[in-house]
């Protein structure tokens, strides 16, 4: 059998399990993988210039690709910078596997030097983590992390390895494992059928019926199955931040966003529905609203992997446990079976009602506007590009690309949803580039995210990543402006000042002293243009400033408290 | 309302800190907790008490569950089943009305003295955590507890109803 020291084993194992790429930095307690990593012969790793942004990116990668992102980073700040891009991708569910050094283990408790619990620290964001006690268990560590990082609700897990482990001059042997099975772990895949039958005959019954599509669905990459679904009995959809892109933004059922920032049509559609089949979501307080006044008519049907998501906040009528690519085809089956159609009128009702809703128009805004409105910055790059992958920060322009954005496919969409993390943005947006090197990844982000993790523009420009870079530049941290104008009183603490403003740096200069190109849009006549000049230099990083309305706000916004039907729609008028 | 958990999951380092520190991370509230191996070495049992309304507790066991230690998990208060505790009570013994008052109580609480010296008498006893508590408030009053430990509720189903991997 071959003979391999701990740190070959990393590599190898992370070769054998298929791995292309892992994002990292290197430091004293990972000096041994890094030895081993430069006579990788498959293995690629890109450096990233801060550890959490190892992490984010290896989040891009996973989300825009379904497969298993890999972060490599060392002991101590190592991992504690990337605790927030663990917890970003537990809060999301995105399938990654974190491999942190450790110190020695005799050590180890001693408060060595860059010594940290990361175990502990990790404990309550991952999905699962160990700490390797020796090179032996290696492989199995390894194999079992991918199995727990990509099956059932994936999560990211962390591997810690004590630099002894690693140890370059105690070889062991080397076999990695073909299949694996944990007696303590067997996700549910197939849904009950029972359960399935009820489900299905509320289905064909109900009058006012509502998909709500939650991430989960593209996580299960069970996009053509749900459209299927919801073609089938023509049931008007909305969709969770997650789950945008799961149902086409261009299909005539889709009603948009529900939520905190939703359309009004598709909170309306969830307050008066009789049914609502809610798929892979977890009826997260930005989606309901109050619970207590979340869809009153309604019999919900909840399918979802997680049996702890079902019935955490909402409960539900119907639970159903099960992948959803395994749940929708045994429900098209037992529509088959049952012989049930839909509604004969294609729920004449209760689409005329929808469209009334409709008519209200709740994202127009003002576009004779002498200042350009972030609305028509996101409208503007989805009419320039061609199936892009869109990554955004966190804030309001994530509201704005969400709700003005028409994503029309899955892994499509990648912002920090369930932790709202900003910086994630940017590095998260490498990481979909290092992923997918032809595709036109646009990621937007503003004068406050951008700045949590500028340095990776040299990540970008080491590998040539060739991103666009939209920043609404808004001179404010928005989205708590937002909130202190409409709560209150109009208090702007520490989110507009005249000082945060005059300290902004020339973000034009900025990317070209990493050497990409910037570029800064001021007026609405020169968007278009602007915008066309930065996705034809194909091959370069381009950084565009977008100088927008510092004044407009997100709406629809939920009023808080009330049900999903309570909503400002702009600044004078509620639905109260 | 009280619940009795029981928790079955692999006996390696890491895993109870999982179970506890799930606990705190989600708010839920542990009364008593013991831990240790069962028969099967690889295996260990806990038993932990805690208050929640149905969903609380079923968010309980639903989350419990999701840990990957974890093996089995079961509500023992949803159907009948035996608990028990164990209390060992240091008591001030220094004259023999004292001495004959301890070994009274003792014996109508089904209890043993373990451990003697000239002042002090250490008690044992077993029983359900209400027993342990009528002892503790009615020994209170005519004895003076130095020091006492509880070993936290252990239990078991009745009957046939058994939790094994």
């Amino acid at each position: 059998m071959e003979k391999l020291s701990g740190a070959q084993m990393v590599v190898r194992a992370l070769e054998d399990e298929g791995v292309e790429m892992v994002f990292g930095y290197p430091g004293g307690a990972v000096i041994d993988i890094y030895d081993a990593l430069y006579s990788a012969k498959k293995l690629r790793h890109v450096l990233v210039r801060h550890e959490q942004a190892a992490v984010h990116a290896a989040d891009g990668y996973a989300r825009c690709t379904g497969k298993v992102g890999v972060a490599l980073a060392t002991s101590g700040p190592g991992a504690t910078n990337c605790i927030t891009g663990i917890a970003t991708a537990y809060m999301d569910s995105v399938p990654m596997v974190i491999i942190t050094g450790q110190v020695g283990k005799p050590l180890i408790g001693s408060d060595a030097f860059q010594e940290v619990d990361t175990v502990g620290i990790t404990r309550p964001i991952v999905k699962h983590s160990f700490l390797c006690s020796s090179a032996a268990e290696l492989p199995l560590i390894i194999k079992k992390a991918f199995y727990l990082a990509s099956t059932g609700r994936p999560g990211p897990v962390l591997v810690d390895i004590p630099k002894d482990v690693q140890n370059p001059r105690n070889l062991f042997d080397y076999e990695y494992p073909k299949e694996i099975s944990m007696r303590s772990y067997n996700p549910t895949r197939l849904g009950h059928k029972g359960q399935i039958k009820r489900a299905v005959k509320l289905l064909a019954e109900a009058r006012k019926p509502v998909l709500y599509a939650g991430g989960g669905i593209i996580l299960a990459n069970a996009s053509e199955q749900v459209r299927a679904l919801a073609a089938k009995f023509r049931m008007p959809v909305v969709s969770s931040l997650m789950g945008l892109g799961a149902v086409s933004g261009h299909d005539e059922k889709f009603l948009g966003m529900l939520g905190m920032h939703g359309t009004y049509e598709a909170n309306m559609a969830m307050h008066h529905a009789d049914l609502v089949l809610a798929v892979g979501t977890r009826f997260s307080d930005r989606s309901t609203n109050n619970v207590s006044k979340f869809c009153p008519e309604a019999k919900i049907i909840h399918i979802d992997v997680d049996p702890a998501s079902i019935s955490k906040t909402v409960r539900v009528d119907i639970p159903i446990v099960g992948s959803i690519d395994m749940v929708i085809p045994q429900m098209m089956g037992d529509i088959e079976e049952l012989g049930l159609k839909p509604a004969a009128d294609g729920l004449a009702d209760w689409w005329s009602q929808i469209s009334t809703w409709r008519q209200k128009n709740c994202l127009a805004y003002d576009r004779s506007s002498s200042l350009i409105k972030p609305q028509a910055v996101v409208e503007a790059v989805d009419r320039l590009t061609e199936d892009p992958v869109v990554v955004s920060d966190v804030g309001q322009h994530q509201m704005f690309v969400a709700q003005h954005f028409k994503f029309d496919k899955p892994r499509k969409w990648l912002n920090s949803g369930g932790l709202g993390t900003m910086g994630y943005g940017l590095p998260a947006a490498a990481g979909a580039q290092a992923a997918l090197p032809g595709a036109q990844v646009v990621c937007f982000t503003s004068d406050g995210s951008v700045q949590m993790n500028i340095q990776e523009l040299a990540t970008c420009m080491e590998y040539r990543l060739p991103l666009k870079i939209i920043i609404l530049n808004n001179n404010a941290l928005g989205m708590v402006k937002q909130w202190q104008k409409l709560f209150y009183e109009g208090r702007l603490s520490q989110t507009c000042s005249p000082e945060y403003i005059s300290s902004l740096p020339d973000f034009v200069k900025l990317a070209e002293a990493y050497g990409h190109v910037g570029m800064r849009i001021t007026r609405p006549d020169e968007l278009e243009d602007g915008l066309r000049k930065a996705f034809a230099m194909k091959d370069r990083l381009v950084l565009v400033e977008v100088l927008t309305d510092p004044e407009e706000l997100v709406y629809p916004m939920t009023i808080n408290g009330g049900a999903m039907c309570d909503m400002r729609l702009n600044d004078t008028e509620t639905t109260l | 309302m009280r619940h009795v958990i029981s928790v079955l999951l692999d006996n390696e380092s890491g895993a109870l800190s999982r179970v506890v520190g799930l606990f705190s991370q989600r708010n839920y509230n542990i009364e008593t907790l013991t831990v240790a191996p069962t028969d099967d070495v690889t295996l260990s049992r806990i038993t932990i008490v805690t208050k929640g309304d149905d969903e609380q507790v079923e968010q309980i066991t639903k989350q419990l569950h999701k840990l990957i230690n974890v093996l089995k998990v079961c509500d023992l208060a949803d159907a009948p089943f035996v608990e028990r505790e164990i209390l060992l009570a240091k008591c001030r013994a220094a004259t023999p009305e004292i001495r004959a008052e301890i070994c009274s109580l003792t014996d109508i609480f089904r209890g043993q003295i373990v451990d003697v010296t000239s002042e002090l008498y250490t008690i044992q006893m077993v029983g359900s955590s209400d027993k342990i508590d009528a002892f503790i408030s009615t020994a209170g009053k005519t004895i003076e507890l130095i020091e006492v430990v509880r070993s936290g509720v252990c239990g078991i189903a009745r009957g046939e109803r058994a939790l094994r991997a």
